[in-house]
């Protein structure tokens, strides 16, 4: 096995157990510890593409903002497992139903997209994720999706302050 | 076997620079708290630490030894794992950093026949800054674990504060950097370093740009007259208040490690990083003009972190909204002014 | 309202100009004035190595007298007991044997004495009201102690060494306050 192939597996299995641990934790802030290793994960599977920006990314606006946003507001609403409210076993059953069709359709849709098939991963020597390339694919091939998008977070902002005005 | 095709001289090179570079950090980091109360002494008309060793040279062990000595708590209905955590993020975080400053120019030796040229740097990544970016907005994570916890309303209030203190300021932080990267066109250290060298420091056309990172800086660090998170007065010591003993210390600790790659990340970006004006180093031996770079990058750094407690000794507190006040409204909007007028003279000189 | 006192100043409450609002010249300033310190003298004393001169009517530690043939001056009257304000001054009297002319001045000596620092005020009352001379007050100070039965000095504490037999350590002792010997 060469290097990478382990860091790939180890770095898998790192993402793998930490989601589980993540569903499976009682307490929320573990829960979100958990997550922000998953995302870390993720960036290392980044960094194995070569893809150095999205990983670092990655790291800035989940690992650093959104997960801290997170832990910020579950640590002040201070939840744990004594005030978490009880589900009876009927809708237990039909989550894990429910969820499991999900994850089934999910894994089919991924196996059979076109994409996908015979496709290999560029280990290593893939420069898409690469800062220059990435600019130049944003800016100039998908430069108007790009600003709709931009427009679209401008409206979210305004409506934010819009809402956090009103006492 | 695959694994032996690492590059063992490089590895071995790196580890070296590694260790020497931590250690480095550390001895600096444990300095500063001896300048820190030197300083603060000297700003105040007082003669600070001098009692251990020479002018008290030996404080900062003395403090190191006490700290290791006092008893280890843990209370009782904290989280014992994360409590235990958090101060070791803390330091991780900090001590990440120096993994892509430039520390000076390549050296170069003959070791058992074979030339080696070490660039002193642990790893130029070609997007250095944003990977100082991305630790630094890890770091909050050892204030908010420390402070959730220790299962009290202080701490916990001030984690909550140093957390959206840093997001806030982080903002500020990128958008001054932006305008930055407009000019040198590159995330890597080691070329926003070059382009210094062969050109003029990046204080002469970002000084706005740098007055706002410099306020970024004091706030990401936590250090007056930011230091909200640990208001003694207000919330008896913050985040730290239940720590003892070494975990303490490496909360302490790390805060001024933080001071002392910031100051190294300002002198590289803004001042320089290791090149010595009106001085030629092509002139000079590869090895001679590495060390002088070394040492120029030491003491841009140590006048900022004269400047960091310089700062930390004449300016109060602010209060909460007016730091928030500061960061989003004053602060984001200036450096977007800052970045607009820089794109705008980029594109006016590009014609 | 009428105003308690004359020296009621209107405070101005006019709105910032710019240069107040962008706050960096006040920080400046303050800088400034901060690193002006820099080149200040600095006035503190490193204690155990430097001493300062104490004023010349300062009042320390009782003394216990001796005449310059080392006898013991005080004749145990209680004046100075009488004195305290702080009844800190406690003795006993006891008569001088035959052939203890050389240790004791007076007829009747204080076998006992015993001032208790914690209580001493360090008036001086007890000086002013001892006919002999025998006690005054000396330029140092008690140092600090565990216990309290540690403040509490009797007689050996208090005494002046020997003139005759220890001179280095009696002129050590005397002080500057002492009175002249007649």
């Amino acid at each position: 096995m060469s290097t990478t192939a382990i860091l790939f597996w180890f770095l898998s299995a790192l993402a793998l157990l930490s989601a589980t641990m993540v569903l499976i934790s009682k307490n929320p802030v573990h829960s979100i510890l958990w997550l922000i290793i998953v995302f870390f994960a993720i960036s290392g599977h980044y960094i194995l593409l070569n893809a150095q920006f999205i990983a670092i990314v990655n790291l800035i606006v989940y690992a650093g903002a959104i997960m801290v946003l997170f832990l910020f507001v579950v640590m002040l609403m201070n939840l744990n497992s004594d005030s978490e409210p009880q589900k009876n076993n009927r809708l237990r059953l039909a989550g894990t139903i429910a969820g499991g069709c999900l994850m089934l359709i999910m894994i089919d849709v991924v196996r059979s997209a076109s994409e996908v098939q015979n496709a290999t991963a560029m280990v290593r020597e893939g420069n898409i994720g690469l800062i220059k390339t990435l600019g130049k694919v944003l800016f100039v091939d998908y430069v108007v999706p790009f600003e709709i998008t931009s427009v679209l977070f401008l409206s979210a902002m305004i409506g934010a302050v819009v809402i956090g005005k009103k006492d | 076997m695959t694994l032996l095709a690492i590059d063992w001289t490089l590895l071995i090179e790196k580890l070296v620079l590694i260790a020497v570079i931590i250690t480095a950090s550390l001895v600096i980091a444990m300095y500063a708290t001896y300048g820190e109360r030197k300083v603060a002494a000297i700003l105040q008309d007082r003669v600070g630490p001098n009692r251990a060793g020479p002018f008290g040279l030996l404080q900062p062990l003395a403090d190191g030894m006490k700290l290791f000595f006092k008893e280890e708590i843990i209370p009782n209905t904290s989280n014992k794992l994360l409590f235990v955590l958090g101060p070791c993020l803390a330091m991780l975080t900090a001590m990440m950093t120096s993994a892509v400053i430039p520390w000076g120019n390549e050296i170069h030796f003959t070791l058992f026949g074979a030339d080696r040229h070490i660039p002193l740097q642990i790893a130029d990544i070609n997007i250095g800054v944003l990977f100082i970016f991305g630790v630094v907005s890890t770091g909050v994570y050892g204030i908010m674990i420390g402070g959730w916890a220790s299962n009290n309303k202080f701490s916990l209030m001030a984690a909550m504060r140093g957390a959206s203190q840093v997001i806030s300021y982080e903002l500020a932080m990128g958008l001054s950097f932006i305008a930055l990267l407009m000019l040198t066109g590159s995330l890597s250290m080691k070329t926003i370093v070059e382009q210094q060298v062969h050109g003029h420091w990046n204080i002469i056309y970002q000084p706005l740009g740098f007055l706002i990172f410099l306020i970024c800086a004091f706030a990401e660090c936590n250090r007056a007259p930011f230091d909200l998170p640990e208001a003694e007065n207000e919330l008896n010591f913050g985040y730290h208040q239940e720590y003892s003993s070494m975990k303490l210390g490496f909360y302490l600790f790390a805060e001024y490690i933080n001071m002392f790659i910031s100051s190294v990340i300002m002198a590289t970006l803004y001042f320089g990083g290791y090149d010595v004006p009106f001085l030629n180093e092509a002139n000079l031996p590869v090895n001679i003009a590495a060390l002088i770079g070394v040492v120029a990058l030491l003491v841009k750094a140590f006048i900022f972190i004269f400047i960091f407690m310089w700062v930390r000794w004449t300016l109060p507190r602010f209060r909460y909204d007016q730091l928030m006040n500061l960061g989003w409204k004053s602060l984001i909007p200036l450096a977007l002014v800052n970045m607009f007028i820089t794109g705008a003279v980029i594109l006016w000189r590009q014609g | 309202m009428q105003p308690l006192t004359k020296k009621v100043k209107q405070l101005e409450r006019k709105p910032m100009t710019l240069l107040e609002r962008i706050y960096l010249p006040s920080i400046f300033k303050g800088m400034a004035i901060t690193f002006s310190h820099i080149f200040k003298k600095v006035p503190t004393i490193r204690y155990p190595e430097e001493k300062r001169p104490f004023a010349k009517v300062f009042r320390g530690l009782q003394v216990l007298n001796r005449d310059e043939e080392g006898r013991e001056r005080c004749t145990a009257c209680g004046l100075c007991a009488l004195a305290c304000p702080a009844e800190a001054i406690t003795m006993e009297a006891a008569e001088r044997q035959r052939g203890e002319e050389n240790l004791y001045r007076e007829e009747k000596y204080a076998a006992k004495y015993e001032i208790n620092m914690l209580r001493c005020i360090f008036c001086g009352l007890c000086e002013e009201a001892c006919p002999k001379d025998a006690i005054y007050l000396s330029e140092t100070f008690a140092p600090a102690n565990y216990k309290r039965k540690g403040f509490i000095y009797g007689k050996e504490d208090l005494l002046i060494p020997d003139p005759l037999t220890q001179p280095e350590e009696y002129e050590k002792a005397k002080g500057e306050r002492a009175p002249a010997t007649h």
